[in-house]
């Protein structure tokens, strides 16, 4: 338990920064050099002979169906938008519903 | 892992459905009153950013297979598993709904079996490690990757019991759980090694807002001067 003191080494609000922007950098470059082979699921269906009963989903026209954007030509290009969109929306999700519980819970906790 | 819609019949379906919004609906109120403060919200927003990334980044695990993080075990031992179990059905509604990632009427199976199953084995696994290993901050990152390797498998044999249930094709069941096990294992070192270095980023940062720390650590516990009468 070494090394912790009183005072964060660094502020929550450097912390997320630095994460999201981390984030960011995975879900709109990193993302690029994915491995492209089926997924153990994938993999483990069609050597199994079951994938043919997957349905398309009902969201599979999506503008943003399977991780690209319809109209961008450029793979790379269309993956990294994507992930930025997909990491923005998650990310406003996330901290909007973690901010109305802990409102609520601050309220309640209130007399 | 993300089910397909079409894997499993509609009465399954429906059911891991019922089953996983009352799971949701119960981690809501256990993550208010148990796990998120104003001090370590920022951090579950963080988490469940990492995840969607990181999935998005599959690894090669051979023969024309890979895989890629689940997150569970991760979010469970950085936000506590109610508040890990709600980070994931976000990244796995906006998967499904945005981009086609994983069945909208396999919803609930998914979460379920990634954000349920995942989440409270490889948090029981980590704090079980835990309960093993030295009492330090570095043992965290330790158990959060002993988590991990086995959330992955169990998980995978969890859709392999959905499939037994439900299934939409006959196939040989044992057969479906030992390859299912067996490449989930492989994926599962993957997730290992990937939830060590992330874990081990956050307690080197900022230690007092992991989740499993509470407790662990000296420097922040209560001393009261005493009063001298």
């Amino acid at each position: 338990m070494s090394g912790t003191t009183d005072r964060p080494r660094i502020s929550t609000r450097r912390l997320v920064g630095v994460g999201l922007a981390v984030c960011l950098v995975i879900a709109g470059i990193v993302s690029f050099y994915a491995s492209s082979h089926p997924d153990g699921l994938e993999y483990v269906a069609s050597s199994l002979g079951f994938e043919s009963v997957a349905r398309d989903s009902a969201t599979a026209g999506s503008p943003l169906a399977d991780y690209s954007v319809r109209g961008v030509s450029d793979g790379r290009l269309a993956g990294g938008l994507a992930g930025v969109v997909g990491a923005v929306v998650v990310g406003l999700l996330m901290f909007g519903l973690v901010r109305i519980i802990g409102r609520r819970r601050g309220s309640a906790a209130r007399p | 892992m993300h089910v397909p819609d079409g894997f499993l019949d509609a009465p399954t379906s429906v059911a891991t459905g019922v089953v996983a919004a009352g799971v949701v609906g119960a981690s809501l109120v256990r993550a208010a009153r148990h796990e998120l403060d104003e001090r370590t919200a920022p951090l579950a927003g963080l988490v469940a950013v990492f995840v969607f990334a990181a999935q998005m980044v599959n690894f090669p695990v051979g023969a024309g297979t890979s895989g890629h993080l689940l997150g569970a075990a991760l979010a469970a031992v950085l936000v506590g598993p109610a508040t890990a179990t709600l980070c994931l059905t976000v990244v796995l509604a906006v998967q499904a709904f945005l981009f086609a990632d994983g069945g909208v009427t396999a919803l609930g199976t998914n979460v379920l079996l990634m954000g349920v199953v995942g989440v409270w084995v490889g948090y029981g696994v980590a704090r079980g490690a835990l309960a093993l290993l030295p009492r330090k901050l570095s043992s965290i990152p330790v158990a959060a990757a002993a988590g991990a390797l086995v959330s992955v498998p169990v998980a995978a044999l969890s859709f392999t019991g959905l499939y037994a249930l439900g299934g939409a094709a006959p196939i040989p069941l044992g057969a479906l759980a030992g390859t299912m096990v067996g490449w989930h294992l492989l994926i599962g070192v993957g997730e290992a090694v990937i939830t060590f270095l992330a874990v081990t980023s956050i307690v080197a940062a900022r230690p007092d807002l992991v989740h499993v720390a509470r407790g662990r650590l000296p420097a922040l516990e209560l001393r009261i001067p005493e009063v001298v009468a």
